[in-house]
């Protein structure tokens, strides 16, 4: 088989690309944020000693992790207006979306983390007097987060790939330019395989960082 | 590390202590009271509750029932002093611990180890608690392994910064729970010589311990646990060196070797 590549033709929408990354990079960072907010109160919630919040906890994690992230857009964009009366921004969908899904993972990474820390530890802050609250954050914490820092990588890296199924809700994010030039151009192996690159270039860094890291941590411990 | 203040009150007490796991009673009734300056050696075979009874004194175990005294009040059941009543905090602020599997803080240095009490909970000021962290950790000799992280030092160094951390809250009663049992054999004696110096020095203390010798030495007052109750009590003479309870003629026996 013969090809003519023409990325060219392609990479004179070299701005639809970079728009669509930049969007992409966005909801990345976004779904990051308020899902580590979403990941330690639910992760507080799993080992509060009230099982009302240990349920509720619960239930949402175990349906955002059960449910493909793709149903959970679509259900939020398209069902859930409908539930509640009214309409959804899609971008707003997104984020949402996005932030309960990674929320859900990032709850469970914690929780694992400051589970495996020795229960001597906890012991040996109460032995010196101090509360609840200063056992957790300056012993059991520095030591968790530490140790779960590679899962958190890992999961974040996952969450860039997951912010292209935004495209569905008609985000302009990098796989939906793709799409658009693929659209203007009909050059499809071009456009996609231009998307793909980008997706590379953006995640190798980050996978490399996270092998690093985790070859540091092995060492230190 | 002075205590000079000798009375018999007691400074910390326990009345009728039961704790049970279920169905499984643990301590079936102790009492135990221990006044300033005293050494009691608590030995008895595995399983028969020592550990769990010294751990309810600073509250790291909730009785099931009995109470704890300190300073003759009784301690609650909250974190924080509770009108009449002390809180945990406040008791563990004044009861020091060492473990057998010494928990120093792996993520700080040996002298944060030993700071972070003062500081985090006496709110001390971090130059009065360095330089008294230094003092104490010149004396369990380990001054020169100050910014050392835990991993790096030997079981019976970091059983020494144990000690230190302990002592740097400036405790009026210390716990020390088989802290030679996790040790080799070579590294006890410079831990045991550390406790030693402590109790010549008229700490108060409550050791869980298998070194029937070094309890026989330092403790004024020797318990035999077995079955969660307290089997014999009395001098190191009386109840290390001539046992009346068979059971307890037995254990003696088998650590004498």
């Amino acid at each position: 088989m013969t090809y003519n590549w023409d990325f060219h033709s392609v990479w004179q929408f070299y701005d639809l690309f970079l728009y669509g990354l930049w969007i992409s990079v966005l909801y990345t960072i976004g779904s990051i944020f308020f899902g580590v907010i979403i990941g330690f109160a639910t992760c507080a919630a799993r080992l509060s000693r009230w099982w009302m919040f240990r349920t509720i906890a619960r239930i949402y994690q175990e349906i955002f992790r059960c449910t493909p992230l793709l149903v959970q857009l679509l259900w939020f964009y398209y069902a859930f207006p409908l539930l509640v009366g009214g309409s959804i921004d899609n971008r707003v969908a997104g984020m949402l979306t996005l932030s309960l899904y990674v929320g859900a993972f990032y709850a469970e990474i914690f929780r694992g983390g400051i589970v495996s820390i020795d229960r001597g530890q906890r012991e040996a802050a109460a032995a010196i007097g101090m509360s609840p609250w200063q056992s957790m954050t300056r012993i059991i914490l520095p030591q968790a987060l530490k140790r779960v820092l590679p899962s958190f990588i890992n999961q974040s890296v996952i969450q860039f790939k997951n912010t292209s199924l935004v495209s569905v809700i008609s985000v302009a994010d990098l796989a939906y330019m793709a799409a658009v030039v693929n659209g203007q151009t009909y050059r499809p192996l071009e456009s996609y395989t231009v998307m793909a690159a980008l997706y590379i270039l953006m995640l190798l860094p980050l996978t490399q960082a996270a092998d690093w890291i985790e070859r540091r941590l092995r060492v230190s411990d | 590390m002075t205590m000079n203040n000798h009375t018999d009150a007691s400074v910390i007490e326990a009345i009728a202590l039961r704790k049970s796991y279920g169905t499984h009673d643990v301590l079936k009734g102790l009492d135990l009271s221990l006044t300033r300056g005293e050494v009691v050696a608590l030995i008895g075979p595995s399983g028969s509750g020592k550990s769990t009874f010294i751990r309810c004194l600073n509250m790291l175990e909730i009785p099931t029932e009995g109470t704890i005294r300190f300073r003759q009040k009784k301690v609650g059941d909250r974190f924080r002093d509770n009108g009449e009543e002390i809180g945990i905090g406040t008791l563990r602020r004044h009861v020091g611990m060492v473990f057998q599997h010494f928990n120093l803080f792996p993520h700080k240095t040996v002298l944060q180890n030993v700071t972070e009490g003062p500081i985090i909970v006496c709110k001390t000021s971090k130059r009065e608690a360095e330089e008294r962290a230094m003092d104490l950790l010149a004396q369990v000799g380990l001054a020169e392994k100050h910014a050392a992280y835990p991993n790096h030092l030997s079981g019976g160094q970091k059983q020494r910064v144990a000690i230190a951390r302990a002592l740097a809250m400036q405790p009026e009663v210390l716990l020390l729970d088989e802290v030679t049992s996790a040790l080799d054999p070579e590294l006890v004696g410079e831990v045991l010589a550390v406790i030693r110096r402590l109790a010549e020095e008229g700490m108060t203390m409550a050791i869980v311990t298998h070194e029937m010798a070094f309890a026989a030495d330092v403790a004024n007052r020797v318990l035999f646990l077995d079955q969660g109750v307290i089997a014999e009590a009395g001098s190191a003479n009386d109840v290390i060196l001539n046992p009346q309870n068979p059971r307890l003629q037995a254990f003696v026996a088998r650590f004498r070797g």
